[in-house]
């Protein structure tokens, strides 16, 4: 049956009849007559054969790179088989929302887990099961700072443009002020945010690293933001957090993240994971699902939703966000991830991300044209210039079955992960190099 | 069962990535984290069998019947995950160049122009990532029409009372206030307190139709009528779409904009809670509002545009594109047959399974339903003491999940039944002897329902202690 109904049409008739009905239309008698549709005008069903021709075709008609130096908020890292293989499992894959805590342990426990991880990862006390993605992470942080005499964020031009586009959209409906501040070679200069800051100003919103790869000042706009009387919002790379400091250990609120690294495919932008961690006074202001350790009515370790005063099936109109549907199975494919790769895999994606990425840039940057333009500590993103349009460089590179840097203003942002090997990196650079004609 | 972190002992772990094979890049110690993260280190082989128990204590769709009220837990087809696993979908870079994804712009642009053919309207964006996300994308449109006209004064959402919490909710982050109206006698909007509610303040009305309750408002018409008439826009809650998909538009209804949920009525999994879709649909004179990018097609090829007075992002990227491709396998497979074969088929399943239990349970509005229906326990625990709470967790012991409990609101002790489509006459029946069994249990022993689930992995948690004193994460001192 075309429609995944298991019942023949002759068993169908029979139930009509069992109710006393005599026609499928007797079921719609509530539907006035001049809004019933007449004719559905798609085209005829398909077998699974004919649909699976149909998609794969669509399926072809894209470009896949052999290598990937192009990053901006999605990061070709190295998935492990075991991720697949776990998140594949019918029965997480089908489950709804784990409402019915006695035949939901698993989702429930692997929840938690996930939030311990993300404690762990991010330093902060508390994490909930998860958001849309890390740009709605980062407007949902925004909305958790404000107060009745404290509103607005204060950011950088050097976050993520994708970040900047969503934290504006729900600022604006919430007339929250989204001011956004010039940086100075790809940075934000604490003196720019301490010029900004009022006693109005409820938080400053930080990604470090920032858009163009750069790491910011972390430290020193934490302790400004700080003295304003103003909550920090740290956006990071979770991959960087295997190595780099932690939102935790700057001293900021709230963490966020785009999870996608951990062990999400690039998947043409979604689903993707929104990471959100705070410290333990933000607790009852964190958006969305959590879940808690309890116990049985026999006195078993178990676990549960919980805090959900927060949320908009009990508080409706005064809910502290309206999600609820979140991303669960990515939240469990990124825990997966962290517990195969464990604290020394983590690092090591970390480390080699970083030094292939620095390895690229001192290659580049001795090519005419292509001079690294990120001065700063970067991570494992950085911009040089372009001598011939960016256009041009790509055509080149797509020959090689290789997808360069995005093109950005003043150049090219290329990115590096563990997946980049020292041979990728030398004929990408050897290819900068003829395309310089230097 | 065992946490992650107990099952991790020091330097046990997986081989997955080589050494550096350039030079390392030193960082200032001031820049590098302090103390690792306490992340577990265990081998492949046991952290494959901690997932596999994990899932033996989780019911999924394939576990059995799964009639969880407004949920439409309808079986999730195994092509679909297939689809959305190829690797010309996945290994996709969201930012490659125009030319070099046009099989992706491709199943965006036709999963838009079938899904406004099942609603009537006439533009969508896929970049919400779940219902709530939907509806506050949804609102934004009204906010920005009304904007546009210089209509300052529109600062009201009416919303039902007998509307999912998510409507509400999504109409305050959306910047409006919340005008809650009550339902009539019928079930229905009483089309009195919605004349009196409208007036210049109203920027629109969110209706689910069929609502909570499972019926369908044979006022629907006028409804929408009465919004338009006093200048407000009107919202489609699709949740409820899988009982009427095929059969009755949304934009034929007098709706102006729509959200849908590709994981309810287009079969994609709920993964747990997600990852979902919520696409928005409206009417033409809304679709320069939408969020951006568009897709569209020019010259033979797809290609991204912003919408003149775009609202601007409510999610990076395209939304989760992968459901998208899921959802595009559905409806190639339905087509114009199994379309609405699909919404008739839950609404006669529903039927069906209320008539079985019809006369023992009392039901909240005695009516032929839509997709669901809903179930008064109030008159059993007021002769038995035993709650619908009791009876959905004495389900649990048939290898049920329950239905959807306590909501909507305005019904009290509610159980709120969705078989959808995809179970067979045997499974309805099975489930109606159980539930009758349930019921024969709490006149005869109502001790066993206050205890019940006695079979399941746990008994009922400590909900209030939970909450009292959060525990959120492992404590790796204890």
């Amino acid at each position: 049956m075309a429609s995944y109904i298991p019942s023949t049409a002759e068993e169908r008739q029979a139930m009509l009849e069992a109710i006393g009905l005599k026609t499928v239309e007797d079921l719609y008698a509530a539907v006035p007559a001049s809004a019933k549709l007449e004719k559905l005008n798609l085209p005829d069903g398909l077998t699974e054969f004919e649909a699976a021709a149909a998609i794969e075709a669509l399926a072809e008609k894209n470009r896949r790179y052999r290598s990937i130096f192009r990053g901006a908020g999605s990061y070709d890292h190295y998935i492990p088989a075991i991720v697949k293989t776990v998140t594949s499992k019918e029965e997480f894959v089908t489950a709804y929302t784990p409402y019915q805590a006695e035949i939901s342990q698993g989702v429930l426990q692997s929840i938690f887990e996930y939030q311990t991880q993300i404690c762990e990862l991010t330093g902060m006390d508390v994490s909930n099961a998860s958001v849309y993605d890390g740009a709605v992470a980062a407007a949902e942080a925004v909305m958790m700072c404000q107060e009745r005499k404290k509103s607005g964020v204060l950011l950088s031009d050097t976050v993520d443009p994708q970040v900047l586009s969503v934290v504006r959209t729900y600022c604006e409906s919430r007339n929250v002020p989204v001011t956004v501040l010039p940086s100075t070679d790809y940075a934000l200069n604490p003196d720019t945010l301490r010029a900004a800051l009022s006693d109005t100003s409820a938080c400053v919103y930080v990604q470090s690293p920032n858009f163009y790869g750069v790491l910011e000042d972390v430290d020193a706009l934490v302790a400004l933001a700080h003295e304003a009387g103003a909550k920090v919002i740290m956006a990071a790379n979770p991959i960087s957090l295997g190595l780099l400091k932690t939102p935790g250990e700057y001293g900021a609120d709230i963490a966020v993240c785009e999870g996608q690294p951990l062990g999400m495919p690039l998947s043409f932008g979604g689903p993707y994971l929104g990471v959100m961690a705070c410290k333990a006074a933000m607790m009852r202001k964190l958006p969305g699902r959590i879940v808690g350790q309890t116990t049985d009515s026999q006195g078993r370790r178990c676990f549960v939703l919980t805090l959900q005063a927060r949320e908009q099936h009990i508080r409706r109109e005064k809910a502290s966000s309206n999600i609820c549907s979140n991303e669960a199975l990515c939240a469990m494919t990124a825990s997966v991830y962290l517990a195969a790769v464990g604290p020394e895999g983590l690092r090591r994606a970390a480390e080699n991300s970083a030094a292939h990425a620095h390895y690229l840039a001192g290659l580049l940057n001795d090519i005419p044209g292509f001079e690294l333009k990120t001065k700063r500590p970067f991570f494992h993103e950085f911009v040089t210039a372009c001598p011939v349009p960016a256009a041009t460089l790509q055509a080149r590179l797509d020959k090689e079955g290789i997808l360069g840097g995005l093109p950005v203003e003043g150049g090219i942002l290329w990115c590096c992960t563990e997946k980049n090997t020292r041979g990728q990196i030398e004929r990408l650079a050897a290819i900068c190099r003829e395309v310089s004609g230097k | 069962m065992k946490l992650l972190f107990e099952r991790s002992r020091p330097g046990r772990g997986q081989n997955l990535i080589p050494a550096c094979d350039v030079p390392a890049c030193a960082f200032d110690a001031a820049r590098l984290r302090e103390k690792a993260p306490r992340l577990p280190e265990i081998s492949e082989v046991d952290l494959g069998r901690h997932y596999t128990e994990l899932a033996k204590q989780t019911h999924g769709v394939n576990d059995g019947f799964y009639p969880l009220g407004s949920c439409t837990m309808k079986y999730n087809p195994r092509i679909n995950e297939e689809m959305a696993g190829l690797p010309g979908f996945t290994g996709i870079h969201p930012l490659q160049g125009e030319e070099t994804v046009q099989g992706c712009l491709e199943v965006l642009s036709r999963l838009e122009a079938l899904l406004c053919e099942i609603t009537g309207m006439d533009g969508m964006t896929f970049q919400p990532a779940a219902g709530a996300h939907g509806e506050y994308t949804g609102l934004l449109l009204i906010r920005r029409y009304h904007q546009s006209r210089g209509d300052a004064a529109r600062t009201k959402i009416i919303v039902p009372d007998s509307a999912h919490g998510t409507n509400p909710a999504s109409a305050v982050m959306a910047g409006f206030s919340v005008v809650s109206i009550p339902s009539n006698a019928q079930g229905g909007v009483d089309l009195d307190a919605l004349k009196a509610a409208v007036g210049p303040d109203t920027a629109g009305l969110m209706l689910t139709n069929p609502n909570t309750l499972g019926l369908f408002d044979p006022n629907i018409l006028e409804i929408t009528e009465i919004v338009h008439q006093a200048g407000g826009l009107c919202y489609y809650d699709g949740a409820n779409l899988n009982a009427v998909m095929g059969r009755v538009r949304p934009g034929d209804m007098g709706f102006d904009c729509v959200h849908l949920n590709l994981h309810k009525t287009f079969s994609t999994p709920h993964g747990g809670g997600g990852p979902g879709s919520g696409p928005v649909g409206c009417k033409a004179f809304l679709a320069q509002f939408l969020p951006e990018p568009r897709v569209c097609r020019e010259e033979g090829a797809y290609h991204f545009y912003a919408p003149e007075h775009t609202m601007g992002k409510v999610r990076s990227f395209y939304g989760n594109f992968l459901v998208a491709v899921r959802a595009l396998t559905y409806i190639l497979i339905l087509g114009r047959e199994g379309i609405p074969e699909a919404s008739a088929g839950a609404v006669l399943n529903a039927n069906y399974l209320m008539h079985r239990l019809k006369g023992a349970y009392d039901m909240a509005y005695d009516t032929v339903c839509m997709h669901e229906f809903v179930m008064t326990l109030e008159r059993l625990k007021h002769e038995t003491g035993v709650s619908a709470m009791d009876v959905a967790k004495r389900l649990l012991d048939f290898g049920m999940h329950p239905p959807t409990m306590y909501f909507p609101l305005i019904v009290h002790e509610a159980l709120m039944v969705e078989p959808t489509e995809t179970e067979s006459r045997e499974t309805l029946d099975e489930a109606a002897e159980v539930f009758l069994s349930i019921l024969e249990e709490a006149r005869s022993n109502p001790e066993s329902l206050h205890a019940a689930p006695h079979s399941c992995p746990i008994g009922r948690p400590d909900e209030v202690a939970a909450a009292r004193t959060p525990v959120l994460r492992y404590d790796f001192n204890q």
